[in-house]
């Protein structure tokens, strides 16, 4: 029973950090909180049906499509409601976000109708027993399994790559990275483009997961991925991942005892961490200068 | 006068209130807040079941509401005001979600029924006493020695230290006073539509008082009246002008907020608006006196 209940966790909190990852990776270049994320997490969830209900596309391939599609749609976004608002004060970013989250939540609403989705049945869930008290389902095994190779290959390219560098040396200050010759509206565009690959792969996980796409979906899983980043120090890579884990965990085990209560949990966690760790559990300490 | 108008004008009223209270919170003190919406719920709810359980006078449960709403602005704001930025922001939004889970599942708040027959109270003469009052009261207070201290806090927070201001304690005076106004604007609401749910102070709710704020202009009383009146008409508006419209009008709300922060980032109203200016020439924007020290 305990050890199901972390597989769930682990599961669960696995989308959490994948989602994470696409604000965090944004926050930690434009200190912008993407609001939008979550609409690309729930338009890589749409897109990922559509392959395999109309297209009938193995489901492989559909998450590699929903990804690029959502991957499309993030850098449009930043093209149009974000990179003109580069130079404005940092609030202004944050309601044009919100407008983008608006605009498209309608928009699917309108495209796809308010009633919920479901994945079809071929989608055949087994459960794999390991000895007498673990046991997975397929399921289960495939979010763990998509979650680690991505979170990998996204650790592999930041720190062992040359674009990966450049991420880094634009989040670390933006102006000197153009002076050594990075093109940093590029690299800006580049991490929209795999943060939102990812958010969309999470929302195709999490439809496979519960069985179910809708146009509002994207407003909880979003919130809680930003609380995850959050909570690992945002703007910081592994941070999102581990806090993405720990939310999944906690907000699981927790809903076992006060079931009622499954959402407050997960911030209630947050704001402690925050008050015992003001700058998260991977954040580094920012010197303030006059 | 038709009904429709008068709920229109009733909402508005509220919305300034909810907008003028964030903007000395977020505007003037510089306190980015995500969760102005559950100050109004609690407003709403304290105020409704003192008046259904205690029968008090609507104009004292209203009162009383903004006072609990102000208890909880410090309950909330001691703890999460030592954070800074977008971690403060996150924190109230946190605080707001936990307040609204619990009271989904209280059962004196009606849990996820919420709470109906409400009587009806609020009518438009009080909501238009209300908001001439707090835009008197916020006005003043920005103009004291207090609110200076709020700017100096937003302007740079550790000069203002430096200064000799105690600026954990103005952060939290701030952030009491908001969620007063807030409180009182949530009583309005809960006996002006006679029924409340947890869902009407959520996080979209937060979102919309924010973009009050933002779109009619950061630290200008009157932009964020401005902001309000434009936030609660736009999509009625867009409403009536076509059927098609009509059916795509939050798609069209979105997309307005993008252009409009894309034209105009810093709000309608910037800072420097001021009104009593506006006999001194074009549009009243305050021509600096003397030299600037940079």
């Amino acid at each position: 029973m305990f050890f199901e209940q972390i597989i769930n966790g682990l599961a669960l909190g696995s989308t959490y950090s994948l989602i994470a990852l696409g604000y965090t990776m944004v926050y930690g270049i434009l200190e912008l909180i993407n609001f939008a994320h979550s609409e690309i997490y729930m338009t890589g969830a749409f897109i990922g049906l559509t392959m395999v209900t109309v297209y009938k596309v193995p489901f492989p391939i559909a998450l590699l499509i929903s990804m690029a599609g959502s991957c499309i749609l993030g850098v449009c976004i930043e093209k149009a409601a974000y990179k003109p608002l580069r130079k404005a004060n940092r609030i202004a970013p944050l309601i044009s976000a919100i407008g983008v989250s608006i605009f498209l939540q309608n928009l699917a609403l309108i495209i796809a109708g308010p009633q919920a989705r479901a994945f079809p049945k071929n989608f055949k869930v087994t459960t794999i027993q390991v000895g007498s008290l673990f046991k997975i389902s397929s399921i289960q095994l495939l979010i763990l399994l998509v979650s680690i190779v991505l979170m990998i290959g996204l650790h592999f390219l930041i720190n062992k790559t040359k674009i990966g560098q450049a991420i880094r040396a634009t989040a670390q200050d933006k102006e000197t990275a153009q002076l050594m010759g990075i093109k940093i509206d590029r690299i800006i565009s580049l991490t929209f483009a795999i943060g939102s690959a990812l958010g969309g792969a999470a929302g195709v996980l999490v439809g496979v997961y519960f069985n179910s796409v809708d146009p509002m979906m994207g407003f909880f899983p979003g919130l809680k991925g930003f609380v995850a980043a959050v909570l690992g120090g945002i703007g910081n890579i592994p941070g999102a991942m581990v806090g993405g884990l720990i939310l999944g965990l906690v907000e699981v085990i927790g809903a076992v005892y006060m079931s009622q209560y499954k959402d407050a949990i997960a911030f209630a966690v947050l704001i402690i961490i925050l008050l015992l760790k003001p700058t998260g559990l991977l954040g580094q300490k920012v010197q303030e200068k006059v | 006068m038709n009904a429709y108008y008068l709920q229109i004008l009733t909402v508005i009223g509220i919305n300034i209130i909810l907008a003028a209270s964030l903007n000395l919170i977020s505007g003037y003190t510089g306190q980015l807040s995500l969760g102005h919406a559950t100050f109004m719920g609690i407003g709403a709810y304290s105020a409704t079941l003192i008046s259904i359980h205690l029968g008090l006078p609507f104009i004292i449960s209203l009162i009383i509401g903004g006072v609990v709403a102000a208890i909880f602005g410090f309950i909330i704001g001691v703890p999460t005001l030592r954070l800074k930025g977008d971690y403060l922001a996150i924190a109230t939004l946190g605080f707001g979600e936990i307040m609204k889970n619990i009271n989904l599942n209280l059962k004196i708040t009606g849990g996820p029924m919420g709470l109906r027959g409400i009587p009806q109270a609020t009518n438009i003469y009080i909501v238009i006493a209300a908001v001439v009052l707090t835009i008197f009261a916020i006005n003043r207070i920005i103009n004291s020695r207090v609110g200076k201290s709020f700017i100096a806090i937003r302007e740079d927070e550790l000069a203002a230290e430096a200064m000799g201001i105690n600026t954990t304690h103005y952060k939290i005076l701030s952030f009491v006073i908001g969620a007063f106004f807030a409180g009182i604007a949530g009583g309005l609401y809960a006996f002006f539509f006679r029924y409340i749910h947890p869902s009407n102070f959520g996080f979209m709710k937060s979102i919309e008082i924010l973009c009050m704020v933002v779109l009619g202009g950061m630290g200008n009383t009157y932009g964020a009246v401005l902001g309000a009146i434009i936030i609660t008409v736009l999509p009625e508006f867009l409403r009536t002008v076509s059927p098609v419209i009509s059916q795509y009008r939050m798609v069209f709300y979105g997309l307005l907020l993008v252009i409009m922060m894309i034209v105009r980032p810093q709000g309608i109203l910037s800072q420097d608006f001021d009104f009593t200016l506006f006999n001194h020439g074009l549009l009243g924007y305050k021509k600096k006196k003397g030299g600037q020290i940079q």
